[in-house]
């Protein structure tokens, strides 16, 4: 029974999602107030149909209801509870609605929050991202419904889910990534409905921005939640492979960065509307086209699951009406929203404009990269592909001359700045920065490296710039005054950008000084990394809740004393019979030591991978800096001031 | 000709970011074309259609009772069929979970003149059903020319 209130939500939430595509957007174009108004009602009942439908198909996984299809597939009885909820978008089917579920939440929050916007520009937005909810929904209903049942009687035991889904990972990064996704639709509508109406002005900035700033919080954070989960789970210890599904979810990021930069400059300038228009439709636009690279199975890669060509081809024709009609629309009505005001070189919008360009220029390596595969097989050129080399040497440099620019945009100002004053200012960050970079390495106690020595020298760049900006906002008030006025908004913009640096220094760390191991080692046997020594004693079997496992027994000196025992296991999950290595991780800020099992040889040994990885956290913890600025960023009064209004 | 002063700071500008712009589309381009691995079945591997001392791609089934491990080092050997044609695979590393005899995997790194593809990367798929797209075609096209042939091979 429950599964069918599920089917029926889904649908109605679907009508509900007609009703709102059509609609208040008629109402825009024929003057009914009535029709304009549905738009929230209509917003809100498809959000809690969906929710509805979504708890559904969450209280089948738990109830063990294997009549449904999607169940049987991906749970079992045996599976723990938490993973029972999270199996909800371990496959294909869930994973949809779980997207359609944020589509709605979305919508719903829109029309709930912004109190503030006219109601007819508010119908125009509902509606464009009920026409997107219908494309999605329909994709669910038609091609991929997880309400589908084996009737009269379904399996006695579920397949159960993958066990490399069996982890902390699975319950968070889906849904904080598809947050991020599927929150760039909010700006895309905005985007849409400032087309449709042809004018582009200061209160639809201050509408779009924040919601821009939460979903690219979102997409942050859910992007860094799966590398870390990669590094762990995969077990082979790395953080980032150029996988064509990581850059599906790269390049709406990088394009929502340009997109908040953007949005900035037009708000505070009134320059860039078109620009920032177009980076809002196309923001979503790759969002789509990440979607459909995942789901449609033409990649190898870890999320593709069984390909179903019938489904890939819904989502592109769902990529090239949402694509194409948005872009045709904004060819068609782009010149009413330009701005027309000139700036000089040296103001902070031009190294906005700089940074906005680096970002589009590093998008469409990433795109080339992944499409070039794609697109050459589909014209019969054969199968390649591209090896992370080549993302490499093109965006560290990229890269580079971005955050040499991010601190120009720290400490340049609006309209312009003289060039002496700019000369001044610059004086000591660039030599303090100069020198932690060069001193960094003796410090570090290793080898000089131009690569770990450039990124400090970058991060100290941005933080002096940083700093420099703040005493420079300051000086007329004292620092203890000056700096309870500002804005929370502007902490979380230097936040922000000194989690770029962080990011910057943990990959140039990792990358130049891990040291890896895969050696055979037999019990007693021991091997010395950096300061630490490693010897194995042997294993022992242990059962688990839904698997059995190996578990190697690893002791670990630091400099001749004892330090800890590490177990890396090595599980065998019962339903499946399915092989999963657990990697055993002593993290600390300045450096994790990873040790995991590969496969049994004879004699006892076993195949070990043992990693030394300095300052690897830093990664993440970069990461979670830019999204707790965009917490600060949204948390500004003056965006809360103009809702409560 | 003098020019004045303002259009020579344009055209200045104008260079230098056309200067710009080509260089990276060069670099890009030249770190693309220096990076794209091909992929060959074992057919054309075993035809010599794959170059040797080049890093390219293999895929297909690893033969059953094919896999030989070294005794004293995480040195492997297999073979890797697309069941009309073998090629043997070394490897020397651990192993993804899924690798199985009888899996199908994609295999980089070299191929030796010897006819030995020497891999420095073997990648099995995360999950048991699913086939890499690559191998399951590499094994229908050795089926189809092997049935053309009149050779079907079990």
């Amino acid at each position: 029974m429950i599964p069918e209130i599920g089917h029926m939500a889904l649908i109605l939430a679907l009508c509900l999602g007609v009703a709102l595509g059509v609609l208040p957007l008629l109402g825009t174009y024929t003057g009914h107030a009535r029709l304009i108004m549905s738009a929230r009602p209509l917003a809100i009942g498809q959000g809690l149909f969906l929710t509805l439908s979504f708890i559904c198909l969450t209280l089948a996984f738990i109830n063990d209801d294997f009549t449904v299809q999607y169940v049987a597939a991906n749970s079992n009885s045996a599976l723990p509870v938490q993973y029972k909820i999270s199996a909800v978008w371990g496959s294909h089917e869930g994973s949809l609605l779980l997207w359609v579920l944020m589509l709605g939440w979305w919508t719903m929050a829109v029309s709930l929050f912004a109190k503030s916007i006219p109601p007819a520009m508010l119908a125009r937005v509902l509606s464009v991202m009920g026409l997107i909810a219908i494309g999605f929904m329909l994709f669910t209903l038609i091609t991929s419904n997880p309400f589908w049942r084996y009737l009269p009687e379904g399996p006695l035991q579920g397949a159960d889910l993958n066990p490399l889904l069996q982890d902390f990972g699975l319950i968070v990064h889906p849904p904080t990534l598809y947050m991020g996704y599927v929150g760039f639709s909010v700006a895309f509508a905005f985007a849409i409905a400032a087309l449709l109406d042809g004018k582009v002005d200061a209160a639809w900035l201050r509408w779009s921005r924040p919601w821009t700033i939460v979903a690219w919080g979102f997409l942050t954070l859910g992007i860094v939640l799966g590398s870390w989960w990669a590094y762990y789970e995969l077990g082979w210890g790395g953080w980032w492979f150029w996988d064509p599904v990581e850059n599906a979810s790269f390049m709406p990021w990088l394009i929502g960065t340009a997109l908040m930069h953007s949005l900035a400059v037009s708000e505070k300038r009134g320059l860039f509307k078109n620009w920032t228009i177009l980076l809002a439709i196309l923001a979503f636009s790759l969002s789509l086209l990440g979607t459909f690279l995942v789901r449609s199975g033409i990649l190898t890669s870890v999320h593709a699951f069984a390909a179903d060509p019938e489904r890939g081809f819904f989502v592109l024709i769902l990529l090239a009406l949402t694509v194409g009609g948005s872009l045709g629309l904004y060819a068609l009505r782009a010149s009413s929203v330009a701005s027309r005001v000139g700036f000089v070189f040296w103001s902070r919008e031009n190294f906005l404009l700089i940074n906005n360009i680096l970002l589009v220029i590093s998008t469409l390596v990433v795109l080339l990269g992944t499409l070039y595969p794609l697109l050459l097989d589909a014209f019969g050129g054969g199968k390649v592909s591209i090896g992370p080399p080549y993302y490499n040497k093109v965006f560290v440099p990229l890269m580079i001359l971005l955050m040499i620019s991010m601190g120009f945009g720290l400490l340049t100002k609006w309209k312009s700045i003289q060039v002496s004053e700019l000369l001044q200012l610059l004086r000591s960050p660039v030599l303090i920065a100069v020198a932690a970079g060069l001193v960094f390495p003796f410090v570090y106690g290793s080898q000089f490296n131009w690569a770990t020595a450039l990124a400090v020298a970058l991060l100290v760049w941005l933080i002096a710039a940083s700093y420099r900006d703040l005493s420079r906002r300051v000086r007329h008030k004292g620092w203890l005054r000056g700096l309870r006025q500002l804005n929370p908004g502007y902490y979380g913009m230097l936040l922000a950008h000194i989690g770029v640096g962080v990011t910057a220094v943990g990959i140039a760390v990792v990358s130049t000084h891990e040291a890896n191991y895969d050696i055979r080692m037999a019990p007693g046997d021991n091997l010395q990394v950096e300061q630490y020594e490693f010897i194995f004693n042997g294993t022992q079997d242990i059962v688990g809740p839904n698997y059995t496992s190996v578990q190697g027994i690893v002791k670990v000196n630091q400099e001749g004393e004892f330090y800890t025992y590490l177990y890396p296991e090595k599980r065998t999950y019962i339903a499946r019979q399915q092989v999963m290595t657990e990697a055993a991780i002593d993290a600390a800020l300045s450096r994790d030591i990873y040790v995991a099992m590969g496969e049994p040889l004879a004699d006892d040994a076993w195949a070990m991978r043992i990693h030394f990885k300095p300052m690897v956290r830093w990664i993440w913890l970069g990461g979670i800096l830019m999204s707790l600025g965009a917490v600060l960023a949204v948390w500004d009064k003056r965006y809360r001031r103009r809702r409560a209004q | 000709m003098a020019m004045h002063p303002k259009r020579k700071k344009k055209l200045i500008l104008v260079l230098l970011m056309l200067t710009g712009v080509g260089l990276i589309v060069g670099l890009v381009l030249y770190a693309l074309s220096q990076n794209i691995n091909l992929f060959f079945p074992p057919s054309d591997i075993a035809q010599g259609k794959a170059p040797y001392e080049k890093r390219i791609r293999a895929g297909g089934m690893v033969r059953e009772g094919s896999v030989v491990r070294s005794p004293d080092s995480l040195l492997v050997t297999f073979v890797l069929t697309d069941y009309a044609h073998d090629v043997t695979v070394s490897y020397e590393g651990i192993l993804p979970d899924l690798f199985r005899e009888g899996q199908g995997i994609v295999a980089q790194g070299k191929l030796q003149p010897n006819g030995v593809f020497v891999a420095d990367e073997v990648l099995a798929k995360h999950d048991e059903n699913y086939m890499p797209p690559e191998v399951n075609e590499a094994i229908n096209q050795a089926n189809e020319m092997g049935e053309k042939a009149g050779a079907v091979y079990k």
